[in-house]
Formats: C-alpha cells, structure tokens, sequence
C-alpha cells in the first residue's frame, strides 16, 4: 500500500489460475456481456475452496459450537477455533484477541457500545469510561459504519464528537485538528472505501498515545489487499468483515489487545459469553468469549479461514502488487478522458484499489447504469460516505474497486465504458 | 439493449430541459424528500387553487430519471384536480413498480409512459418516484394546513 511496488506482480497465467476458482466470474449478465465485476469494496466473490469449506463443514461437521459433548460438537468447535487461530495469524493478532462478529459494523458498536457501557460496569473497565465534555475523534473520509456508532457514543455518554478534515486531493489533513486530555478515541480508517486513500497510521497512532486516547482501526479496506499486521501498526482495537476479502457475508472480525479486551465489559449479553449465572447475577467469560454472546455463526467462520488460507497461498505482498497495477493503470487511464474528476489521489502513493470519479455533470446513477448494461458492474452512490461527498461537493460518484481476480483487460473495459457514458450522455470535450 | 428502452429521447429531453424548474412563490406547502441510497434531493413546492393544482415548482439535486420524471410530473398534474393528480400518481407508481408486467395506460400517463423501461431495473424505481413521494407529501401538507417540511430539510443539510 505504500509508493513503489513494482516487483511480485502476477503473471498472466497466474491470474488466469485465480480466475478460474471463482466460478461467478465466468457468467455473463445483461445480454450474454461477460461480467466485468469492479465492485469488490462493497462484496467480493468467493473462490470454491471458500465454498467448499463452508459445504464440507455443514456437512460433515455442523453442530453447535462450544457446547455439548458429542463428536460433531468437538469437531465444529475445532474447526471454529482453527479459523479464528488462522484469522488472527493472517494479521499479527494472537488467537485470543480476535473476536467474532457479524460483520464490521457490529465490531465497531462492540466497542462504542462496551465503551459506554464501562461507565455503570466499574472495576477495570473503569478506564474506558467516557464522560461528558470528553472528545471522541473521527475523520472526515469515515464510512458510516466507522461515523455513526461514534454519534450514537457521543449521544450516550454527553461526550464531543470531532474530526479531521480531508484535503482537496483526498488526504488527511493533520493540522485540521490537535487532539487534548479530553480525547478519549481516535478511530479512523486504514484505507477510504471512496478514495482509496491510507492515512498516515503511525502518525495518528502516536498523537493518539500522546493524550492517552484509545485508537481504532477500520481495516475492511486494507486487510483485504495488503499485508496487515495489527501488532506492528499497534493500534488498539480494528475490525474487518468477511464478505471483502473473499469470505462469507455474516462474519466479521474484532481484533483488541488482550489486555484491553479483558478489561472492556460485554456488548450483547447472553448464552456462551457467560461463567457463573445465578438469579441475583452473572460473572462473564474471559475474551473472546466474552463478546460472542448466543451460538456464533460456524459455517461463516469456516468460510473466512478457508478465505484467508487463499489470500495467504497467493501471498499478500502479491496481492497488493497486482493490485497497485491495476490501481496505476485506472488513474492513468481515467486522467486521460475529458471531463472525468478524480474524487481522492489521482497517483498511487499510500492509496488502494477503489477510484471514485464523476465523469463531467453525468449522475453517478446514470453513469452506473450505462457500465451495467456493458456488464461492468461498480458501485454508484455515496458509498457510505456522506459527509465525504458532501465535502466534496457532490451527492454520488461511481467507484471502481479492485480485488485479487480482476486484470488489466477489465480496466480497460472500465475505461471503454466511461467513454461510453460521455457518448451517451453527450458529456462536452 | 434495454439502456435505450429506459433512456427514451423523452427522459432525456426532460433531464437537458426541466419543466417549471426552480422554487416559485406562492405556494401552500413545501415537501423535502430524499433517497438514502445515492444522496438525491427533491424540495418541491404545491400552490393549489381549490382543488385544483396551480403550480408546482422544485428544486432537485439527481440522476437523470429524477429529475426528468419530476419534470413530466409538473405538466400531468398542473391545472389538474387533486384527485386527478393522484389518480395519475397511482398508475405511475403501479407501472414502474411492476417489472414491466404492467400495460400503461397512455391516456392517464402521457408523457410518462416513457418510464416503462424503469420498471425493468428495480434500484432506479425510487428514482422514478422521488418527486412524486415530495409532490404526495405536499398536497397532503396543503390540503391539512402543514406547509412545510422545511426543518427537516436544514437538520439533513
């Protein structure tokens, strides 16, 4: 994700080899058009050793994880904890700090809400308790699932939400804001779901420790498509979703230091995350079973670890490197046309594989609607990204986003397919 | 190619060239309405005379089915009655909701019959239909003595 990756970058084959497990990516849609699919930062699709998994668990394995003493509940809690082992391998995190969730939205209001609920909780969870006139920092690029839950924490508690600003070429702009005593939080993203743009992690990772606030890292974006190792970029909490990195949709990832997590009181309570129940009241496992509360998805976790075992197989440097190609290639190319604007960093240094663009006055609707009937399928709203879009002026844009399968031939469809849209539309040289 | 069938030169012509355009006084409500989705606003404005329709103005930031289908709606309902603006609303409404399954009655929709092929793409639908949601809202707003909704529309902002 950083500037120059020029080495490790697929061979024509191999990519051919990768696109040959992802059976989705041979249909075609829209009148016998072959899918050109540019939409992995909302989904990304699944390769058959992925699926297998998740067939080969349910039908061999399935039962009830953590609980009952028969085989096939030894055998699904098994494989439960193996995918959480390699999960938490695949990012630097150690098996214990890595938390179930159903997806990436549900692990940051675990927090947000664990952060509020440390206030009634007492004991050690009292250092996560936030108080009114405290500050909770975000940034201006947020998706709503990193944006909203701090609103909602902010509301509960009396606290101040506060943010950094973004540049006109997509950057954080660090000066928008000096962080105080009063900073509890620090959450912001690894990589803009919009603009593709990497925040300089390390920097805000220290001013965070610098006042004593907490940092959490939004890594749907990034874990991905790059390496990622949590414990190198010692953040405290992040979270990932499934369903963006070739796994299954309904599990998500809470990474938290051990010791945070141990402290941090439980968001859902119920079944499973307990120790001793009684009538008068109830003690709660350690984490991470403290925070899966109910009968956790299975399959789905299965699914992800399977996933990170492809991820892994390929090699994450290579990843990235492929990716970085075809992120160079799609800037270079959309720069060129008349009337296309970049919404974000128009070259590839510290920025991932989405491009959102506006192509002249043409609604982002309308442009989207014209790449689907090439059967170029990308995504054409505001991305959950409001006030970003709002900071740049406009209601939608249409984002491209890249994942491991995708080949320089489909950017070039991509490229073809803006042309079109300005045929169409008639959008002046 | 079904592109076509939806972009018909009708729609286009309405989005390049928008009917009664524009936030005009007098009116007797104000409706804002917005679709989640993609980030696209309507504030559209009712002056009724009676039960009649007199004007209806707006403003709109949108996709081309948006904007275009809120311009046709001005010229079927203006100087019509309520009642036969919302009968026009509800076979509108029925035919871009019906996955093309349903015949438009040229008579009622005119001009609008050209949103047919919206009905082929079920996530364009609430495009079709968000000036008719603010132009409901209005008349309903009109007719029980609320003008506005203008409060919600400066929260949103």
């Amino acid at each position: 994700m950083t500037g120059q990756l020029t080495t490790g970058q697929l061979s024509a084959s191999e990519l051919e080899k990768i696109r040959a497990d992802f059976p989705i990516l041979s249909r075609t849609v829209r009148d016998n058009r072959p899918l050109v699919y540019l939409d992995s930062g909302a989904t990304s699709q699944r390769p058959r050793q992925v699926l297998d998994a998740e067939r080969a668990f349910l039908e061999q394995h399935n039962a009830a994880v953590h609980r009952g003493a028969h085989q096939l509940a030894e055998e699904a809690t098994d494989a439960y904890e193996s995918a959480r082992a390699r999960i938490a391998a695949f990012v630097g995190a150690q098996p214990d700090e890595v938390v179930f969730t159903k997806n990436a939205t549900e692990a940051i209001n675990l927090v947000a809400y664990g952060l509020s609920n440390a206030a009634v909780a007492g004991g050690a969870a009292e250092r996560f308790a936030v108080a009114p006139g405290d500050e909770i920092v975000i940034t201006e690029m947020e998706h709503h699932a990193n944006l909203v839950p701090w609103q909602e924490l902010c509301r509960r508690t009396g606290a101040t939400l506060r943010w950094y600003q973004v540049t006109d070429d997509g950057r954080l702009d660090l000066d928008s804001l000096e962080l105080s005593e009063r900073t509890k939080v620090v959450a912001f993203t690894h990589q803009s779901n919009v603009m593709g743009t990497v925040p300089p992690v390390a920097e805000l990772v220290r001013r965070a420790r610098a006042v004593g606030a907490l940092t959490v890292l939004d890594a749907c974006q990034s874990v991905p498509h790059a390496p990622v190792d949590f414990a190198a970029l010692d953040v405290d909490f992040a979270a990932f979703s499934g369903h963006k990195m070739l796994g299954p949709s309904g599990v998500g990832v809470l990474y938290g230091r051990r010791e945070l997590l141990e402290a941090l009181p439980p968001f859902l309570t119920g079944g499973s995350m307990i120790e001793i129940v009684k009538m008068e009241g109830s003690t709660y496992a350690p984490p991470p079973q403290r925070f899966e509360a109910g009968v956790p998805m299975t399959s789905q976790a299965v699914g992800l670890g399977a996933a990170v075992d492809y991820l892994s197989a390929v090699g994450m440097d290579r990843v990235a490197a492929h990716e970085y190609a075809l992120t160079e290639q799609a800037l270079t190319g959309l720069s060129e046309i008349d009337g296309v604007r970049i919404i974000g960093p128009s070259d590839c240094v510290d920025r991932g594989g989405a491009v959102s663009f506006m192509i002249g006055d043409v609604h982002a609707h309308d442009a989207g609607q014209v790449l689907d009937d090439l059967g170029i399928a990308v995504r054409a709203s505001h991305h959950c990204a409001w006030p970003l879009h709002r900071r740049f002026g406009i209601a939608a844009s249409v984002r491209a986003s890249f994942a491991v399968y995708n080949t320089p031939a489909e950017i070039d469809a991509l490229l073809a397919g803006v042309h079109e849209v300005r045929r169409f539309f008639r959008v002046p040289a | 190619m079904k592109l076509e069938q939806m972009y018909q030169e009708i729609i286009l012509d309405h989005y390049r060239h928008p009917h009664r355009s524009g936030l005009r006084e007098p009116f007797d409500a104000e409706s804002y309405q917005i679709n989640p989705t993609c980030g696209d606003e309507v504030t559209l404005r009712v002056a009724l005379q009676g039960d009649r329709v007199a004007d209806v103005s707006y403003d709109a930031i949108g996709c081309s089915i948006s904007q275009a289908a809120t311009s046709v709606l001005t010229d079927l309902v203006v100087g019509r009655t309520v009642a036969e603006s919302a009968t026009t609303m509800d076979a509108f409404m029925e035919m871009v909701q019906s996955r093309g399954k349903v015949e438009p009655d040229e008579k009622v929709l005119e001009d609008a019959v050209a949103f047919a092929g919206v009905s082929q793409y079920p996530s364009r639908v609430k495009c079709a239909l968000l000036g008719w949601m603010a132009f409901k809202d209005a008349v309903a707003r009109a007719e029980a003595g609320s003008p506005d909704n203008g409060a919600q529309r400066t929260e949103a902002q």
